[in-house]
């Protein structure tokens, strides 16, 4: 069979793991509870696995597929109409470009390292089958919201993965905690969601359509560059993005969502779902980069996150709640970069983002599992002699994240902060790039701080360890540990598909996804095309190339790559000096600046104002209708009942005294005069006849007259 | 236009189906109280009457026909010559499904009674099978004689299942019930007469056939009359903010399957009056009654999510929800186009499977616990984990997610609703600005989309305090999970909201020819543009679609894209039509539109039906002199700002 057959089987990717959801779903329950607890992680990781191999071969057999007039690979396979209604057409369409095949790499890849990762955390929690069919569940959402071919299929996954991690955030619905951090996800996801369907409305509206590859092909023709119509359809869709991925104002949900079960932590909150807002804006980027309004607020909304996220990660006890806002941290760098329309970054950052994170989740919740549960790093330290396998990965991940080369985190943040550090705004000038790379690159300081301040709270340092715990403390099993190593291979080698070319490398996932993603960098295919979609392109195409020629810019941005190594060697060099040097320094500083780390650690108190503002505003104003429907509304309809019986009331009293008071007096005065008629009854015919006619010829009488 | 008529016989039924589906319930009810007496007997018997409707119903759906507007089975004969009085049922595509769903709901109500109800068994289903009986011949009946009987027919079975086997405020609520309703229908009378005397004048024939009314040319100061009798009548059934407060009380006090008809189908009455009556037989009115009755809706929407929230009453709460849905039903219908009345249409469907599944889902646990109050719950999901999944697909599904039924409809509602507010209530608005009445609009989608989001929180706050949460109450524990006959209750309406959402072309393909027919009565300039949309569609799919990107997107410089240009959507889709531009004028070859699409074309062009006169010179500014009807329909596109 020719490699290239495979595609005809795309739709498999995500049946797999719909399949492996159906069956655990069914009959878990059932069957699967209590001892064998083996067979739904068999059916579990085997789903995910299937769905791995036909994604590779999937991505492999895309090279025979010829180029289109864009220059881009890809393959479109509908399987069948979907909705139809007129001219509202939405086929269940899959689409595979080189995009969507590193999404599907990631997803299934990271996914399948932690569905096995999961059978070892998740034995003998007894709702194992539950917590497999609902991973499944999610990878197949997810799957469908890359692999999608038009905006409808990304929203069924949209809405899908958010449906799965409402269901994992309150895996535990016992706790009431869990509960509520599932729901307030879902609708914190749901006011996204809105703009999302408002987006798309109005892109079917203009394009009267909704596949990626009308919509796009058609924007430059039918949109005006920097409109007022792409403007409002671009931040319509981000809206939904910045729901999703965890954004300000929007981002509240993931930090509580960590009370789920940490491979979804590890799965959906860091490594795939909550990315889900930059593929959506990358996928895009053709309507993006025609709206330089919205470039700027992606940007802003990016770098803000990046920085706010990550001043809150300085004071959090909970580790799982630091990589929390890591998370939202590293999203907002992802969103800068698309903001710097520099969409390649972004992805490749998603990439190297989801190993080193998915594995940073992971090894904390190593440690969780051998801490019996305990999550407060203030209970921990030292554990480097008990847990060496985890503290050794962790380490990894933690290099790389802080931003140190050759690990992968570097490649792609530093490509990230370069980008930002040359753009061009074409509304904002040149300086808008650099105001933002400032504000990543004080956020780079600081995520290099925090984490070093996790890595010695809890692996170095004294140990804080109760006896208890320190009795029940162990080593992961080897279920947990190898899907620790191979991301941890991940984090180190994942950076080096883009090394940069003033690195000697060859930027192969740059030049993978640029006929994606940058088409300028293709070269003038829109220029002739349309002007306003020419210039667009020709902006574009100007913002990334640097003031000087290319050797000046090499320089530059090797400059720029000392600086960013400087930084993290300063935040790492804090955090050591803090936490290991002199431990009371942090104390010390609590005690100088109580406000401020009070603010740090209620995080701002943003969730009190939105409790207070939002939920509390809404729920009163919804107590003010149910009064006014009761009162006001129903009351209205019930005056209108009272009046009826009031006025019945009236008119039985009316009826007795003056109606009936009529009537009785008609029945007196019939009695007394038929004692007088009853003489004319005399039982003779002709009298009868008599008074007939004459009763005949008054009525006629009376009738004549008055006709 | 008048539509073609297919009887019984022309569709190779020996029998004439439509009155055996109508009558098989009151015939049952009646062999139950001459003939039988033990409890169990009655409750076998009449879940087999009901399952026996069901099936026979089934075979409406073979034989179908899709492709062209047209009244099927039908069954036409005098009635009360005098009066013109006619026996007339048919089906046709925007009733089919609504006689499926009343059928289908008929089972499982009748079913999920079974031990639900202990005393005065035999009266009970008697009602229930009349019921059944009522709600079918509303359907059925296209004539506005047979259809005022069946409609005063169904309030009385309800009004006695509500008073008799009701909750503690019974009396109260049934007699609410009853009277409200029936002051709405007092008012659709006088209107019925209204047209009838109207069609007498003009035609010199007595007949109450609504065909026939169709083509009439009512002046708009009568129109806005009787649209507006017939608005209270069907707002009320709906119901519309501010006529609702009827329905909690109805609901709360009702049995479980009473509230499931109730909501599933009763309800559906007063959409369905707008799509079969209002709209076709006064589209001026309606143009002219556009701007309130979508703030109506979107405020019902609203409204009825925030009221909903705060409900400490399960039932309640799932009543207002009710109100919020069917605001959504009413917005699409009143958005007048394709998506938004077909939507409108699916979205009853879609509130009857999942509003009736969440009465029958909050009746079992009343059944166990005889408390619907929230607080008295918390954590079942770890008593009942069945009953837990099944609420949760609910729920789901009452909430919109992709992929289950909710979603199709209120998104085509909300792009129907979208696409059609760009332009619609400027124009009829009139005495606004025009770009306010514009703002105004947008502010309606946005608000309507709301929502959804107000949607999700009030339900999933419901599951959350019903089914998570430790198991504290003590009078929970021992709650006992579904049995099978509790099962095969929901997983039918499970399976539909499914398939409904993941595969809905064999509902919509029922609608598709039927609906498009009634957009060109009311609003033919967006029947038009949707016309020419789905030909340019069609002559634009790129043939190779598959492998390789299909080159045929790429389109050539100077041609507009597939859709129209972009920045003259904004004022909407009037613009797809040049001023003073002629629609009939369509361009000739057509490679495969469906037939009935085709047919409505032609006729349209040769504007030969009666009703399809009355629909040009609506348009045609030359007209405006004729009545001062017209000045509705057209926004002027260059923004003179004109009307009134």
């Amino acid at each position: 069979m020719a490699l290239r057959q495979v595609l005809d089987y795309i739709w498999l990717i995500p049946v797999f793991p719909l399949l492996g959801f159906v069956t655990i779903g069914l009959l878990g329950r059932k069957f699967f509870k209590g001892k064998t607890e083996l067979v739904p992680s068999i059916i579990g990781c085997a789903s995910v696995f299937l769905s791995f191999v036909t994604s590779v071969l999937c991505v492999l057999a895309l090279r025979h597929i010829e180029p289109n007039a864009e220059g881009v690979r890809v393959f479109t396979r509908e399987v069948f109409m979907w909705i139809e209604m007129g001219a509202f057409r939405v086929p269940f369409k899959f689409q595979l470009d080189p995009l969507s095949s590193v999404m599907i790499l990631v997803v299934t890849g990271v996914g399948f390292l932690i569905h096995v990762y999961s059978h070892g955390y998740m034995h003998k929690d007894g709702g194992q089958y539950r917590f497999f069919a609902y991973m499944n569940l999610f990878t197949c959402a997810m799957l469908i919201l890359v692999l999608g071919g038009n905006f409808l299929m990304m929203f069924i996954g949209w809405e899908g993965v958010g449906l799965c991690s409402y269901l994992l955030i309150g895996f535990w619905f016992g706790k009431d905690s869990a509960a509520n951090a599932g729901k307030k996800a879902f609708v914190t996801n749901r006011v996204g969601d809105f703009g999302f369907a408002l987006g798309m409305m109005l892109i079917f509206t203009n394009f009267g359509s909704l596949d990626y590859q009308t919509v796009f092909a058609a924007a430059p023709h039918t949109l005006a560059y920097n409109g007022a119509i792409v403007t409002a359809i671009t931040m319509l869709l981000f809206v939904g993005a910045t729901g999703k991925s965890a954004q300000l104002p929007l981002y509240v949900w993931l930090p509580d969502a960590m009370e789920g079960p940490t491979p979804t932590s590890a799965l959906i909150h860091a490594a795939t779902m909550v990315t889900s807002g930059v593929y959506m804006v990358s996928r895009c980027n053709a309507l993006f980069s025609m709206a330089p309004k919205t470039l700027i607020l992606v940007g802003a909304i990016g770098a803000a996150t990046a920085f706010f996220s990550a001043t809150i990660g300085l004071a959090q006890y909970d580790i799982k709640k630091v990589l929390a806002y890591s998370t939202v941290s590293q999203l907002g760098y992802m969103f800068l970069a698309c903001g710097v329309a520099s969409y390649t970054a972004g992805i490749f950052h998603l990439m190297t983002h989801a190993f080193f994170k998915a594995l940073l989740f992971l090894g904390a919740g190593s440690v969780i599992h051998g801490m019996s549960g305990d999550q407060d790093m203030r209970n921990m330290g030292a554990l480097k002699k008990h847990m060496p396998h985890t503290c050794w990965t962790f380490m990894i991940a933690y290099i790389a994240i802080a931003g140190i080369p050759p690990f992968a985190g570097f490649f792609s943040k530093d490509e990230i902060l370069w980008k930002a550090f040359t753009y061009n705004s074409p509304v904002l000038g040149p300086m808008w790039g650099k105001f933002l790379w400032a504000v990543g690159a004080a956020a780079a300081l600081m995520t290099a701080f925090y984490m070093t301040r996790l890595i010695c709270l809890t692996f170095f340092g004294e140990s804080r360890v109760s006896h208890e715990a320190e009795h029940h403390l162990h080593e992961s099993p080897g279920a947990m540990i190898y899907p620790l190593m191979a991301l941890a291979v991940l984090s180190v080698v994942g950076g080096w598909v883009g090394i940069p070319e003033a690195l000697g490398g060859a930027n192969h996932f740059h030049h993978f996804l640029a006929p994606v993603l940058d088409k300028a960098a293709l070269g003038a295919h829109g220029t002739h095309e349309a002007a306003s979609a020419g210039l667009a392109y020709a902006q574009e195409m100007t913002a990334h190339v640097g003031g000087g020629g290319e050797a000046h810019s090499r320089s530059l941005e090797l400059l720029m790559m000392f600086v960013s190594i400087a930084i993290a060697g300063a935040g790492i060099g804090v955090g050591y000096f803090m936490y290991i040097k002199n431990p009371n320094i942090p104390l010390l500083l609590q005690f100088k600046l109580p406000g401020l780390h009070k603010a740090l650690l209620n995080k701002w108190y943003v969730d009190e104002i939105y409790n207070f503002a939002i939920v509390g505003g809404t729920k009163q104003f919804a107590n003010i209708l149910c009064w006014f429907d009761a009162n006001i509304i129903d009351g209205t309809v019930n005056g209108v009942a009272w009046l009826g019986r009031t006025l019945s009331s009236a008119s039985i009293l009316f009826d007795g005294g003056v109606v009936d008071g009529a009537v009785n007096l008609v029945g007196k005065i019939v009695e007394a005069s038929s004692n007088v008629l009853r003489r004319i009854q005399t039982g003779y015919v002709q009298n009868y006849a008599l008074v007939m006619a004459i009763g005949v010829f008054v009525f006629l009488s009376i009738y004549i007259l008055f006709r | 236009m008048t539509p073609e008529i297919l009887t019984y016989a022309d569709m190779g039924l020996k029998w004439p189906i439509l009155s055996l589906l109508t009558y098989i319930p009151v015939i049952g009810a009646i062999i139950i109280m001459l003939f039988l007496r033990r409890d169990n007997t009655i409750r076998w018997f009449a879940n087999i009457v009901v399952l026996v409707d069901f099936v026979l119903s089934l075979r409406l759906i073979p034989g179908f026909i899709i492709d062209r507007h047209a009244l099927q089975f039908v069954e036409k004969a005098p009635w009360i010559e005098s009066l013109g009085a006619q026996y007339f049922l048919g089906v046709d595509g925007i009733s089919i499904l609504l006689v499926l769903l009343t059928t289908f709901l008929g089972v499982l109500a009748v079913l999920s009674s079974w031990t639900a109800i202990q005393d005065r068994v035999k009266e009970y289903y008697i009602f229930m099978l009349l019921l059944q009986t009522g709600m079918l011949g509303v359907f059925f009946s296209l004539d506005f004689f047979l259809f005022y009987v069946f409609w005063e027919i169904m309030l009385v079975p309800m009004y006695f299942l509500i008073g008799v086997w009701g909750g503690p405020r019974k009396l109260y609520a049934a007699i609410k019930f009853f009277l409200y309703t029936l002051a709405g229908s007092v008012l659709m009378l006088l209107a019925i007469l209204g047209l009838y005397f109207l069609h007498y004048r003009q035609t010199g024939e007595l007949s109450f056939e609504v065909m026939k009314y169709y083509g009439m040319d009512i002046p708009m100061h009568i129109q806005r009359w009787l649209f507006l009798a017939f608005f209270v009548g069907f707002a009320i059934k709906v119901p519309m903010f501010p006529f609702h407060t009827w329905l909690p009380d109805a609901h709360v006090e009702a049995p479980t399957a009473g509230s499931v008809i109730l909501a599933g189908v009763l309800l559906k009455m007063g959409t369905y009056g707008f799509v079969r009556f209002s709209l076709p037989l006064f589209p001026q009115a309606t143009m002219w009654f556009l701007p309130y009755g979508i703030t109506l809706a979107v405020i019902g929407i609203v409204y009825g999510a925030l009221t909903a929230m705060m409900q400490p009453d399960m039932k309640k709460l799932v009543a207002y929800s009710s109100v919020s849905h069917l605001g959504f039903v009413m917005l699409g219908l009143f958005a007048l186009n394709q998506q938004g009345v077909e939507g409108g249409i699916l979205q009853m469907i879609n509130h009857g499977l999942s509003t009736g599944g969440l009465f029958l889902v909050v009746g079992l646990i009343y059944e166990r616990r005889h408390t619907r109050m929230i607080k008295d719950f918390g954590g079942l999901s770890h008593q009942m984990p069945l009953y837990a999944i099944m609420f949760m697909i609910i729920t789901l599904s009452s909430i919109g997610l992709p992929s289950l039924n909710g979603f199709i409809g209120e998104f085509t509602i909300l792009l129907g609703g979208f696409k059609a507010l760009w332009m619609k209530p400027v124009v009829a608005l009139g005495f606004l600005p025009k770009e306010w009445a514009t703002n105004m609009s947008t502010l309606m989608v946005l608000l309507a989309t709301s929502g959804i989001v107000l949607g999700a929180a009030y339900m999933l706050w419901m599951y959350q305090r019903v089914m998570f949460g430790k198991l504290e109450n003590p009078k929970n524990m021992e709650l006992k999970d579904l049995n099978l006959r509790e099962v095969m209750t929901l997983i039918p309406i499970i399976i539909l909201c499914f398939w409904i959402g993941i595969y809905p072309k064999p509902f919509l393909r029922f609608m598709d020819a039927a609906v498009m027919n009634t957009v060109l009565m009311t609003n033919p300039q967006a029947a038009l543009a949707e016309m020419k949309q789905m030909r340019e569609m069609q002559m634009n799919a790129a043939p190779g679609q598959g492998m390789e990107a299909p080159s045929g997107m790429q389109l050539p410089p100077g041609h507009p894209p597939i859709s129209m240009p972009g920045q003259h959507m904004m004022p909407g889709q009037q613009s797809a039509m040049p001023p003073g531009h002629p629609p009939i004028s369509m361009p000739g070859q057509t490679p495969a539109m469906p037939a009935g699409h085709e047919a409505m074309m032609e006729q349209f062009r040769a504007g030969e039906s009666h009703g399809m006169r009355r629909g040009l010179t609506f348009m045609e500014p030359a007209a405006a002199g004729h009545g001062e009807a017209p000045e509705a329909a057209h926004a002027d596109p260059h923004g003179h700002s004109g009307d009134k």
